[in-house]
């Protein structure tokens, strides 16, 4: 084609970047890649490896080294024997190593996006402009957390040894997203690139290398499912970091129930793009290439369901059409390609599968006349509209570049279906009206909302999900709390009962006895749904009974909790001032309560008193903090307002201990209530009735009915079903075993937290709350 | 210079004007990415810069105008290339000549002269260029008197006042006046963005101009402190856009002003593909107001051609 002809058609050319210096590197590391472990580059003893393809082309890159345990179990040594080094070392110096990696990253940039888009088939474009800048800002970031550690984390130290198994999206970012923290707060980790993209993270080992890292802080193995499960499930892993499918999240979830592991998921997603009628339409229509074309819509939080009010929706829908008509698929290598490959072949099948699935199901399925490659692993920007919330392809995750279209009426509906899913990642809200936009982003149920923009990131803006989507951040601060834990914490507070008393409820004696606690659900004393009741022994004999509480009295504890969960948007204040009235009350009926603890426990009568004011005490704390625990503004690189907001959970259940067990039951349930959340306690086992008593308290100090539940009875007959109930959201576990509740969560994926009297204020805020960020772009 | 199909404007409706929305943040991330999503190379980097000088209004608007500088001008927009160099692409001299020559209407008569039997336009500077500060029916003797001097396209500053108090009646009148004034001349409205309060403003405004019979949008007068921008021009754009979806009429656009570097051309061309197609990057439906564009994708092609880096004097000026 000359000069001439291209001036007739004025046609896009190529546009191809170079891949010379990438097959350069390749040569010299490749074509059999090894290891890093232990500050050295090891091949498996037992041979194995596997080959690795350019999706783009199927072209041969190399092998892969498969590790197994044996490989593992030396990473994790390696890491281990590091650990003691690296997290005693000073801030300053761990701040000087992320540096280096930074610098390192920045002046390597085009080799690595070369590389990466090799390995993984998205555009150079994207990482080029997009994942391997974030990796350096994601170093720098956190070589900043690494130096300012102490002053700005106190009494919190490293969790010591990670285990991290990362996706094929993003596969240096992700690395970055996991390392650069780990390494900030002093931990050394273990980390395994997907199948798919191993090649990035070696390049990232060999720099590691080259800046002199210390051996044993950052351990790179390859391989595939089992070498990941090889990680998670290994004995000496003191935490696991796994972002990926939700299936896999599961079955770590599992893996790891009952271990003691920290564990952070980041999982998938179908987040909901909102477009209001006033909403600047071509933008949005951008917007959207960006939410679901992006790095071929194999991104977890990426924009695919499109929810668009109906009195604009065929306007957006012919605009969207011709924007998609303009996207240009191919040649990832070409710096003016929109959508590369996708990552294998299996996935694009899966992809194929489930559109055919949506058509099946009546889905009016639409593709740009777009030309795509004969070869290679390609599939073309997909819109599906006439389907609804009942379509298989608008609940699941397709992970694929397909959008399905759904329209709404209002801002309730438009709200309503955004949290119609099991997901909550992120969401995208698109209006001109300030008031339209604000009242959105609060009201959807995920971490990151974007408005008027999508697919923004930051290192000093947390990443994570609400529900099915994960738990633990990633990004700025609140990102690094995932790897740390609180040290030199007040003594664990003992979850033991009293010996010597006869202090285990029993099946109800013939004798009669004046008092009958019932539970309280709904604001409301309830009859156990069972009909049996427990009596409650104290070291004289019987002091009362409860109710033996079974999986529907749970269910209508949740049922009625989850009623109640406008709490949250109750204001600070008014909450505060029911905190107080709580306090007030009780302190009002105290020498009642100091008399039936010590006639429950046993406990001398100035014990009991003490407990008590204590008790009153922990109410006016949580008062207190109710307009205390701000939120942030973070400094990103858009311009803009980043604010994270600290969200209640929603429905949280929560066993109390027998320790202590009026203030034990304050010292969880108060901080939960004072940020929002509907709460489903179950009291102490053996010692109940400081906690039924307190419903009378409750019900004169204006605690709206459903926001605190309580119900009584054997822990074991019940609480597997509160921690399996899809709509709990969060699981504190002040007593029992954290194994079983850890197991049953895996339902919903709901946090799970060993709750602890003994733990501080700003532990227990943090564990009482979700970070969401609400970016506000605006003009320069 | 041929231009297209007259717009013959429409009603102007106001539910319209009132319910259009630009969010700002959004169009500049567009700007920032369309350049590096749409890089053109090597031949069809060649090609593209050719186009861009099909496109140029070449202009001189500059108090020292003399009748032999803008002959000057005229004879360089009807040979912008050095043969040799059109020849080495296999070229003939009359494939590439600029759009138009732009200037005040005291030098129009000369330019019109200079340009007799050429292909390219004469478009003069009307309306009190650039201000706009003169009585409504003084505009309009301005515009008869430069049809008349030879002029072939107008290009009118629109009363800002009527646009930042959103006096949208008072806009299209005096838009449509100007339409009737230019006789077979084409219109070209200049917004003045940089002096608009928002992009929400400059999409109304150019709303309203194209339902008054505008020939073309055109951003900025290079008077102003800012002139055109990507972000406006996206913004002018996608109203060219959706013009043309409601009447079926095609209006053209011409960014003016800051645009002096070859690359910079390429990328507007981009924007005008990606955004409105391939029949809006053809002269009928895209000019550049440029004056020192020129000389940049010379020496452009020359390096294109050559393999080194060009200097100016080594081509011809104006």
């Amino acid at each position: 084609m000359t000069v001439k002809d291209i001036l007739e058609t004025l046609e896009w050319g190529p546009a191809p970047e170079s891949d010379k210096f990438a097959r350069e590197w390749l040569d010299e590391h490749g074509p059999d890649f090894g290891m890093y472990i232990n500050g050295s580059w090891v091949k498996p003893k037992n041979g194995e490896n596997f080959e690795t393809h350019n999706p783009a082309t199927g072209e041969l890159l190399g092998t892969i080294s498969q590790a197994g345990k044996t490989e593992v179990d030396s990473a994790v040594a390696a890491a281990r024997a590091a650990l003691p080094g690296w997290s005693s070392s000073p801030g300053h110096v761990r701040a000087r190593y992320l540096y280096a990696i930074a610098r390192q990253v920045q002046k390597h940039h085009r080799l690595l996006a070369v590389i990466e888009t090799l390995d993984n088939g998205k555009p150079i474009r994207e990482t080029r402009d997009a994942d391997v800048p974030l990796v350096a800002r994601h170093f720098y970031h956190h070589a900043g957390w690494a130096q300012l550690f102490d002053e700005t984390f106190p009494g919190y130290g490293p969790v010591g040894v990670c285990g991290q198994v990362i996706p094929w999206n993003f596969p240096l970012l992700m690395l970055a997203w996991k390392i650069a923290p780990a390494l900030a707060a002093g931990n050394t980790v273990v980390l395994k690139p997907a199948e798919f993209t191993s090649i990035s993270a070696l390049a990232f080992a060999a720099i590691c290398d080259s800046i002199g890292l210390p051996p044993g802080v950052v351990n790179i193995v390859t391989g595939d499912g089992l070498t990941g499960a090889c990680i998670t499930e290994h004995e000496d892993i003191d935490k696991v970091a796994f972002t990926g499918s939700t299936e896999v999240g599961r079955i770590i979830r599992k893996a790891t129930a009952g271990t003691g592991k920290g564990l952070t998921l980041e999982l998938g997603g179908k987040s909901p793009f909102i477009v209001f009628e006033d909403a600047d339409i071509d933008s949005a229509v951008e917007g959207l290439v960006n939410a679901i074309w992006f790095n071929q819509g194999q991104v977890c939080c990426a924009g695919s369901r499109l929810l668009v009010q109906e009195s604009i929706s065929e306007v957006f829908h012919d605009k969207l059409r011709a924007r998609m008509s303009k996207l240009r698929i191919g040649n990832p290598m070409d710096k003016a390609v929109d959508m590369g490959a996708i990552v294998d072949e299996s996935q694009r099948k899966t992809i194929a599968d489930l559109c055919q699935l949506g058509c099946d199901e009546g889905g009016a399925m639409w593709q740009p006349d777009t030309e795509i490659p004969d070869t290679g692993c390609f599939f073309p920007p997909t819109l599906f509209t006439n389907v609804s919330p009942s379509s298989t392809i608008v609940q699941e995750e397709i992970f694929g570049p397909v959008l399905v279209a759904l329209t709404f009426r209002t801002h309730k509906e438009a709200i309503a279906l955004a949290n119609n899913t099991r997901y909550g990642l992120a969401g995208s809200v698109w209006s001109q009206d300030i008031d339209t936009a604000l009242e959105v982003a609060r009201s959807i149920r995920a971490g990151a909302i974007w408005v008027n923009c999508t697919n923004q990131f930051d290192a000093n803006a947390g990443f994570g999900g609400y529900r099915e989507s994960g738990f633990g951040r990633e990004g700025g601060r609140e990102g690094m709390f995932a790897y740390m834990r609180p040290i030199n914490k007040l003594a664990e507070v003992a979850n033991t009962s009293n010996s010597g008393s006869n202090s285990s409820p029993s099946e109800s004696g013939a004798e009669s006895i004046d008092r009958t606690s019932k539970m309280y659900i709904g604001g409301k004393q309830k009859r156990p749904d069972g009909g049996y009741t427990l009596d409650i022994n104290g070291p004289n004999g019987p002091v009362g009974e409860v109710g033996r509480g079974n999986r529907k009295d749970i269910r209508d504890a949740v049922e009625a909790a989850c009623g109640a969960t406008k709490w949250a948007n109750v204001n600070a204040h008014s909450r505060a001032q029911v905190l107080y009235y709580i306090a007030e009350n009780l302190e009002q009926r105290s020498s009642e309560y100091a008399a039936r603890l010590s006639s429950m426990t046993g406990c001398s009568d100035e014990d009991a008193a003490n407990e008590v004011s204590d008790s009153v005490a922990e109410w006016f704390r949580w008062a207190a903090w109710c307009d205390k625990y701000d939120g942030a503004v973070h400094e990103t690189t858009m311009h803009g307002l980043v604010l994270a907001v600290n969200e209640a959970l929603g429905v949280v259940g929560v066993t109390c201990p027998n320790q202590r067990p009026l203030h034990g039951f304050t010292r969880l349930v108060a901080p939960l209530l004072a940020m929002g959340n509907a709460v489903v306690a179950i009291p102490s086992e053996n010692y109940p009735l400081s906690a039924t008593d307190l419903y009378q308290v409750l019900e004169t100090s204006d605690l709206p009915g459903g926001v605190l539940n309580i119900v009584t009875g054997i822990h074991s007959e019940f609480v597997g079903d509160l921690a399996a109930h899809d709509g709990v959201d969060s699981m504190w576990v002040g007593a029992g075993d954290i194994a079983e509740v850890q197991i049953a969560s895996v339902t919903n994926m709901k946090r799970v937290w060993k709750a602890n009297a003994g733990a501080s204020d700003a532990e227990m805020l943090r564990q009482a709350t979700h970070v969401k960020n609400i970016w506000l772009p605006h003009g320069v | 210079m041929a231009v297209g199909n007259r717009n013959e404007g429409t009603p102007l409706d106001l539910d319209l004007i009132n319910k259009i929305q630009v969010n700002r943040s959004a169009l500049e991330r567009r700007a920032a990415s369309l350049p590096k999503r749409r890089a053109v190379k090597k031949d069809w980097q060649v090609a593209w810069m050719l186009q861009a000088i099909r496109c140029i209004d070449l202009t001189t608007l500059a108090g020292d105008d003399t009748p032999q500088r803008v002959v000057r001008l005229a004879q360089k927009a009807i040979r912008p290339v050095r043969t040799d160099l059109l020849s080495a692409l296999d070229l003939d001299v009359n494939t590439v000549h600029c759009a138009s020559v732009c200037v005040y209407h005291s030098m129009v008569a000369s330019v019109a002269k200079a340009l007799d039997g050429s292909p390219v336009g004469t478009c003069a500077v009307s309306t009190g260029f650039p201000a706009g500060h003169i009585p409504h029916p003084q505009k309009l003797e301005q515009i008869e008197a430069s049809v008349a001097a030879g002029a072939t396209e107008i290009d009118i500053v629109v009363s800002r006042q009527n646009v930042l108090r959103g006096d949208w009646q008072a806009l299209y009148d005096e838009v449509k006046d100007f339409r009737a004034s230019c006789g077979d001349a084409h219109l070209k409205t200049i917004l003045a963005t940089g002096e608009l309060a928002s992009l929400k403003q400059v999409a109304q405004a150019s709303q309203v101009c194209m339902a008054a019979g505008a020939d073309f949008i055109k951003t900025s007068t290079g008077k102003e402190s800012v002139n055109a921008t990507l972000p406006v021009g996206i913004v002018m754009a996608r109203a060219v856009r959706d013009y043309y979806v409601r009447t079926g009429q095609k209006v053209g656009f011409k960014p003016a002003g800051g645009i002096s570097k070859a690359k910079v051309a390429v990328a507007w061309l981009a924007m005008m593909k990606e955004e409105l197609g391939d029949e809006w990057m053809q002269p009928e439906l895209f000019r550049i107001g440029a004056s020192s564009l020129l000389g940049d994708i010379e020496r452009q092609l020359e390096f294109h051609l050559s393999g080194h880096y060009s200097a100016a004097n080594r081509h011809p000026m104006a």
